[in-house]
């Protein structure tokens, strides 16, 4: 098959399969890590550096920061992938039941910040906020739950799948945090499809979630409506809600096709720009390197996402696939409604542009998801066929 | 969980399942991330040069840089109004992290007292722009500003900022005479060119302020400044200086002005000095006088109350809009009238039985003298001021010629140049009693206005304008305040100067003078006391007028209203008779009988402009006018 030869020729040395000539083991098959994959990450990581010194008004600290949180979450990232994927399978429902208390804790004890009860505190030992774990949690769950049956699932499986993510996303988005539950629904659903869920029933969700729009608009807080609202007419708004998003259009729009040049975007630099170095830190992009940049920028994602779809389509069974093609097309979520939200055709919600936008929480989990994910693909053999 | 079954598994199928869906999701990220690149290319592209607009706009603010206000100085270079530097609290309330509390911490530091809280208060309340600074205290303190360093720390948004402030050094002396500067007002603003005045709080209000409000202005500037979202300048990109206004050079002497204000200590009237020859104004004083600082950063409510409600009316300027009938002090003028109307000639006498009567009337209109002053010629009729021979010249002249006479001097007009807002006071004429009151000239109220009486009324100004203009032999000279305007000197022949008044022979001035010298130093003169010890010659006129109200005061208690019905007591004096350096008018209201208490005053001006050293100290003026009980004059 050419789709599998690509992949083989791709990895470079065809690694055969058991019984064969034991072959002496590259490098990287022995730490479990995807050369091609870590390459590419480690270009945009680079890229966000530079773009965190404009972004950040030339702090060298906040770089130094940055840094130091992508080294910690790549050395996560090369722990998680010693780990073998039937860990992952056993560990799965402990993991997410876990989350599930968590989440109840948080909605009981957390801490309130920025209004949204997100946080739970040891005090003095450790700040977690248990929904960044429910990204991997729940699609693993999952997963395993998929694994466990006959593909494509049939209604009652998946209607289990609907409880399974259901619970915790509810409890996310009653933080609350609509961005986040949002994004952990994605994650699991995407499993669900990848296994096959069959187009009529996809089409009818479709049709139920658009009849049930208003049920959900009704349930929002107030701050998720303006949001939304300020989004279909920013300038109803233009100081409050509304700022960022023209701010952040008009950064990107004066950009233009070459851009102003590295440090010397007008909108960020003179801090017109809201969360510049967070969730906006495209706009200081789009207006610092122009469209070529951005579509550069675009690409590199393209091909991350790329070589993921590989790697999990080279896994030898149904968890593994789906573990990592949820972890990679989650990954793209997050570059899309990142980007459409700056560039103003999504609503804002808080996500960040994965590896680029300042802040450890994601980094580590995005860099753990991969781990997983080289994981999966470095074990492949090790899992039942 | 189901058990998993490998026997039930088809792996074959579940991974072509997965990639069928993989492939359909790569298809689906690809056209996702067109989109993207799509929109982009719309923003940075399509829309670009609007985006680009947009962001010059947001960056580049441009910023007004007000002028400084010219300085106001007196003719000898003492300054009159300057501006000081004072301090100001803004706070952005954007980066105030508790608004409240902030408010109520600056309450406390500030130490402000119940009214100062509610207009703090009501300051915050106003809108702003965000990230604008909104005025919440004008004019801190020094130990206020202490304080506020002190706890910086814990007020966010909260800035001292430091302006320019007009500032008068002698505000209560200078007030009616300077006027002051005040917030520009919204109906001020609606009239005001923007561009120059961008930046500018404070506009002339009244006086000479209001008046030079232009040359004391200047030009606003302008730069073009970077700034971040939060407005802070983060550099300039280009700048236009501002012009600062003129500075002003008044023909008033401070000093002069000084004495006439302490002469006229605790008393209501006004005194006005004018040098004949250039028409300069060297003091203008309407007393009681306030001060006018208060009103440059905006007066609280109490005390304009407190300002509005006095019965001495402190923010009356009399000096040019105070109307007093000039009773006998324009008997000088009259004569003059005489003389160019034909009616009199110097040696024109009459007999003075003690009253005058009209041919065919059984009216007599009495000399304040009851059994006469026997035969009277121009001099004495001035000297012994006379009324029978002014009643018997008042209508020889006729009201129409006698109008036309005093018109000439500058009754009933605004004569002088730059003086804000003067009264014209009224010279009563037929035209105006048939408008004012639909009525016919009668014959007997000429004679009234014969002695400065009935409907003639007059303003210090114009009292010492019309003195000024008959010490001057009759040539006209506008009276100004302004000596020169930044470098240049203003301009000598001041436009619309009235007609000069012509005598037939130019000694006939002299008899005039001559009456006039004998007021003061003549045996029989209404103001002898005045003239003793008198070094120069000095020619003057002494004057009484019955009470006129203000207005407004209808509260008084029985003492005050006695004091209230006193006459008022009229001086015009100039000196030296051969040449005239000064022309003074003096009102004090309700002096009393006589009015020696003027004279006094009077002669106290001429002294200090004439002798330097030798002038009086005002305490001796005073000493003088508590022995002089004299009461020489009736009308």
């Amino acid at each position: 098959m050419p789709w599998q030869a690509l992949i083989r020729s791709m990895r470079g040395r065809p690694v055969r399969p058991s019984g064969g000539i034991p072959k002496r083991r590259s490098i990287w098959e022995r730490i479990h890590i995807d050369p091609w994959l870590l390459g590419l990450l480690l270009i945009l990581m680079g890229s966000g550096l530079l773009v965190i010194y404009s972004a950040s008004g030339q702090s060298m600290n906040v770089v130094i920061a940055q840094a130091i949180r992508f080294g910690v979450a790549l050395v996560a990232m090369v722990v998680v992938a010693q780990f073998s994927p039937i860990f992952f399978l056993r560990w799965a429902p402990v993991a997410y039941g876990i989350g599930v208390l968590m989440l109840v804790a948080v909605e009981l004890v957390g801490d309130i910040g920025m209004g949204a009860q997100r946080w739970l505190e040891i005090p003095g030992v450790i700040r977690f906020q248990p929904s960044e774990m429910m990204k991997l949690a729940v699609p693993m769950m999952v997963a395993a739950y998929l694994y466990r049956c006959e593909l494509p699932p049939r209604l009652r499986d998946i209607a289990v799948c609907g409880l399974i993510i259901g619970l915790p996303v509810a409890l996310i988005a009653a933080q609350p945090d609509l961005g986040t539950s949002l994004l952990v629904a994605s994650a699991a659903i995407i499993v669900v499809l990848l296994a096959g869920l069959s187009w009529r029933l996809i089409g009818l969700v479709c049709v139920l979630l658009a009849s049930g729009f208003p049920l959900l608009w009704m349930n929002l807080h107030n701050y998720q409506r303006q949001r939304i609202l300020t989004f279909l007419n920013p300038e109803t708004d233009p100081l409050g809600s509304g700022w960022n998003i023209i701010q952040s259009t008009t950064a990107i729009g004066s950009g233009g096709v070459f851009g102003k040049g590295w440090l010397e975007g007008t909108q960020s630099q003179l801090e017109f720009l809201p969360e510049r170095h967070t969730d906006f830190i495209v706009a200081v992009l789009g207006e610092e390197v122009g469209l070529i940049g951005m579509v550069v920028l675009i690409f590199l994602y393209l091909l991350i996402v790329s070589r993921g779809l590989w790697l999990a389509s080279e896994s030898q069974n149904t968890f593994g696939r789906l573990v990592a093609g949820s972890i990679i097309l989650t990954f793209f979520i997050y570059v899309f409604v990142n980007v459409g939200m700056v560039s103003g055709i999504l609503p804002v919600v808080g996500v960040p542009l994965p590896l680029v936008s300042y802040g450890g929480t994601s980094s580590v989990t995005l860099l753990v998801g991969f781990g997983i994910l080289m994981s999966i693909h470095a074990h492949r053999r090790l899992l039942p066929r | 969980m189901p058990p998993r079954s490998d026997k039930l598994k088809n792996t074959e199928q579940e991974l072509r399942i997965f990639r069928a869906r993989a492939l359909l999701a790569f298809v689906v990220v690809v056209a996702l991330t067109s989109l993207l690149v799509g929109r982009l290319a719309y923003l940075q592209v399509v829309q670009h040069d609007v985006y680009s607009t947009r962001s010059e706009k947001n960056r580049v603010r441009v910023e007004p840089l007000p002028p400084n206000r010219g300085l106001i100085y007196d003719r000898n270079g003492v300054l009159l109004a300057e501006n000081r530097p004072t301090y100001n609290l803004t706070l952005v309330r954007e980066r105030s992290e508790n608004v409240d509390e902030t408010l109520k911490l600056l309450v406390e530091l500030l130490e402000l007292n119940g009214e100062e809280t509610s207009t703090f208060y009501e300051r915050s309340q106003q809108w702003q722009r965000p990230f604008q600074p909104v005025l919440l205290a004008s004019d801190l303190s020094e130990e206020q500003i202490a304080r506020l360093a002190v706890n910086r720390h814990q007020l966010p948004g909260v800035e001292v900022e430091a302006q320019l402030l007009r500032y008068y050094p002698d505000a209560e002396v200078m007030a009616h005479a300077l006027g002051y500067v005040g917030r520009i007002n919204a109906e001020e603003l609606a009239n005001l060119d923007a561009t120059r005045y961008a930046g500018t709080h404070f506009i002339g209000k009244t006086g000479i302020e209001r008046f030079y409000e232009d040359e004391l202005h200047g030009q606003a500037g302008l730069r073009r400044v970077e700034t971040n979202a939060r407005g802070r300048v983060l550099r300039e990109l280009g700048r236009t200086d501002p012009v600062p206004g003129k500075d002003l050079t008044l023909t008033l002497d401070s000093s002069l002005q000084m004495l006439a204000y302490e002469l006229m200590d605790g008393r209501r009237g006004s005194i006005v000095a004018i040098e004949p020859g250039s028409g300069e104004i060297l003091a203008m004083v309407s007393t009681p006088g306030f001060d006018s600082n208060q009103f440059v950063t905006g007066i609280d409510r109490a005390s304009y109350q407190a300002l509005q409600e006095n019965l001495n009316l402190p923010l009356f300027n009399r000096a040019t809009r105070g109307h007093y009938p000039p009773g006998s002090t324009i008997k000088p003028f009259l004569a003059l009238g005489g003389l160019v109307d034909g009616a009199i000639t110097p040696d024109t006498t009459i007999n003075d039985p003690g009253y005058y009567q009209l041919p065919n009337d059984s009216r007599r209109y009495r000399n304040w003298l009851r059994w006469g002053h026997g035969r009277v010629d121009l001099e004495r009729s001035i000297a012994v001021s006379n009324n029978t021979f002014y009643y018997s010249l008042a209508h020889e002249m006729g009201i129409d010629s006698l109008h036309e006479q005093m018109t000439n001097f500058g009754f009933g007009q605004r004569v002088a140049h730059d003086v804000q807002s003067q009264s014209s006071g009224l010279m009563p004429s037929r035209e105006w009693k048939r408008e004012r009151f639909n009525q016919s000239w009668y014959p007997g109220e000429t004679l009234s206005v014969g002695i400065g009486q009935g409907y003639w009324q007059v303003t210090p100004l114009q009292l010492a304008t019309a003195t000024a203009t008959l010490a001057n032999r009759g040539q006209w000279v506008k009276p100004r305040m302004a000596r020169q305007i930044g470098d240049t000197p203003l301009e000598l022949d001041l436009p619309d100067t009235p007609d000069d008044i012509n005598l037939a022979q130019d000694s006939w001035w002299d008899s005039v003078f001559s009456g006039m010298e004998k007021v003061v130093s003549g045996s029989e003169g209404t103001a002898r006391r005045t003239g003793e010890g008198l070094e120069y010659r000095m020619g003057g006129k002494s004057g009484t007028a019955q009470v006129f109200s203000l207005g407004q005061d209808q509260r008084y208690d029985a003492d005050e209203l006695e004091e209230r019905l006193r006459d008022h007591a009229l001086f015009i004096a100039f000196a030296p008779i051969e040449d005239p350096q000064i022309a003074v008018s003096v009102i004090v209201e309700n002096a009393g009988g006589g009015s020696t208490h003027a004279a006094h005053l009077a002669r106290a001006m001429t002294d200090e402009w004439l002798l330097d050293d030798d002038a009086p100290e005002v305490d001796e003026v005073r000493e003088t006018l508590e022995t002089d009980n004299s009461n020489v004059e009736g009308n």
